[in-house]
């Protein structure tokens, strides 16, 4: 018996040695270093802790945080509207259609968001009296509403572009197997090209909610008071740093809570494609 | 009233020069960001694969914080807070003196860690794409893990990245706009100087937005070239 174990423990694969290689050591003074920069924050935010402008700023940030997520998901549940009949027209044969929608996407994506927001919010002053004449001049008067407005065409480009995407990722066989079964098109699409479409789509759409989110700061460039608004003029009153560390944290902590609620949701419903 | 032609022509009455000055600045910046951008992703992305869990959890980490803080307030962040900095240095070594970072350089850090942050993930997914006897071919030909990375993995990696990459350089282009709340005279602020004065904005901002397409068109061309040639010694198979 002693012999056998003895062979045995001959045979054995020496333990990798685990030493202290270049590489372990360099991740180690990295991760040394984030923590030491998250400690510093940690620091840095308590000595500079100041109830009084708690106290005067807090409920700024909680309404400011409130404007930026209803604009998203304002200007998200809008485009996501527009983009239904954008994507329509990209995937249709007609030349003058498809071309139309190639343009408004091409805009859209090409140039900068900030660059469209100005284009709204400045640019309707040059048409104030066709716009007073509809009756819309009120409604461009707001900063607010001109966000909404250039962020819905911007995201609805976006959006139609993830919504063709996933359809065209769909395999023809399954149109043709529908049409065998004797659906019509707007029953193929609902019933069958949709559901699977829309799995491929949500990790793009997570990823479109997310940008939308970050995106949303330039609102406070053209003075709507959301949450980097809000951080602008806190800082333009106090000169006190921590308005912007505050700020970071709290995009930080919205952008991390969504990204693993879009992981979660995804492991949840594609759990029947893993074997 | 001036028609629009005049407005946008080259000279004293017309805004086209100080736009192209704008333009110029824009595209400087973004080429003096490009390639410390991609540097830095590629190191992180090789943090990021490397078997060695510490090193992993470090890359994850700048990528998390860098993707998650909206572009705007990263920028606002390196602004106003590296002058803070510098200042407290500063003053410990001659008091009196002041320290400031000028918009473009802020700029060009800000933009190089969200581009980094984000060329490191493409970056990571084509070190995915390349299979283990690459590598493991490499070394038995003799090569070092320096000179394997270089010689055999690196020229397959550009080009699986580049279409990624070739992506993230057009969004590098457009988050130059950012730049301009700090002050830079770039594209969109030079348009916004010149839509305040003659009070044309629709027109201005209207040209800023085609005067970025026009370089995401002439960007693409560029990118064409540079995937021919780097595809043309692709392996037929």
């Amino acid at each position: 018996m002693s012999l056998a174990t003895d062979t045995l423990k001959v045979d054995r694969p020496p333990p990798p040695a685990r030493g202290w290689s270049r590489q372990r050591i360099l991740g180690h003074v990295l991760v040394g270093l984030w923590i030491a920069l998250g400690i510093g924050v940690v620091v840095y935010l308590v000595t500079a802790w100041n109830p009084e402008f708690f106290q005067k700023y807090a409920p700024g940030y909680i309404s400011g945080l409130g404007i930026t997520l209803l604009l998203v998901a304002i200007s998200i549940v809008l485009g996501a509207i527009l983009s239904v009949p954008i994507a329509y027209a990209r995937m249709s044969n007609n030349p003058i259609l498809s071309g139309f929608a190639y343009a408004y996407v091409y805009f859209f994506r090409g140039t900068p968001l900030l660059a469209q927001t100005f284009l709204v919010y400045y640019g309707v002053g040059s048409f104030r009296p066709e716009l007073e004449m509809v009756g819309l001049w009120g409604f461009f008067r707001e900063a607010f509403n001109c966000a909404i407005f250039a962020f819905s065409l911007n995201t609805a480009a976006y959006q139609a572009e993830i919504l063709r995407g996933a359809i065209e990722s769909v395999p023809r066989g399954q149109w043709e197997g529908a049409a065998s079964l004797g659906l019509h098109k707007l029953q193929t699409m609902w019933k069958i090209i949709l559901p699977q479409a829309l799995i491929v789509a949500l990790r793009p759409y997570g990823n479109e909610i997310i940008l939308m989110i970050k995106g949303s700061a330039i609102v406070a460039i053209i003075t709507v008071y959301d949450l980097m608004g809000i951080t602008r003029l806190t800082y333009a009153r106090t000169f006190d740093f921590q308005s912007y560390i505050w700020a970071a944290i709290i995009y930080l902590v919205i952008v991390e809570t969504l990204r693993h609620g879009v992981e979660w949701i995804e492991r949840r419903i594609t759990i029947h494609l893993h074997r | 009233m001036q028609s629009a032609l005049t407005l946008l022509s080259w000279g004293p009455e017309g805004w086209l020069d100080d736009i192209a000055a704008g333009v110029f600045v824009t595209v400087c910046l973004a080429l003096a960001t490009l390639p410390f951008g991609l540097t830095l992703g590629f190191f992180v992305a090789l943090a990021k694969q490397s078997e060695e869990p510490s090193l992993r959890l470090a890359g994850n980490i700048y990528t998390t914080i860098f993707r998650g803080i909206p572009e705007l307030l990263t920028l606002f962040l390196i602004f106003f807070g590296i002058p803070l900095i510098l200042q407290y240095i500063v003053r410990l070594v001659s008091p009196g003196t002041s320290a400031d970072v000028n918009s473009f350089v802020a700029g060009m850090i800000a933009l190089c860690f969200i581009f980094s942050s984000y060329s490191s993930e493409v970056f990571l997914s084509a070190f995915r794409a390349i299979p283990k006897g690459q590598y493991e071919g490499g070394y038995s030909i003799g090569l070092s893990s320096g000179q394997t990375m270089r010689l055999i993995v690196l020229p397959q990696l550009i080009r699986i990245a580049l279409p990624g990459l070739a992506n993230l350089w057009l969004i590098l282009l457009k988050d130059t706009a950012l730049v301009s709340a700090v002050g830079l005279n770039e594209i969109l602020r030079q348009s916004g100087v010149a839509a305040r004065v003659t009070k044309h904005a629709f027109l201005f901002y209207g040209f800023a937005g085609l005067i970025y397409l026009l370089l995401a068109i002439v960007s693409s061309f560029g990118i064409n070239a540079i995937e021919r040639a780097v595809g043309g010694s692709e392996v037929k198979r």
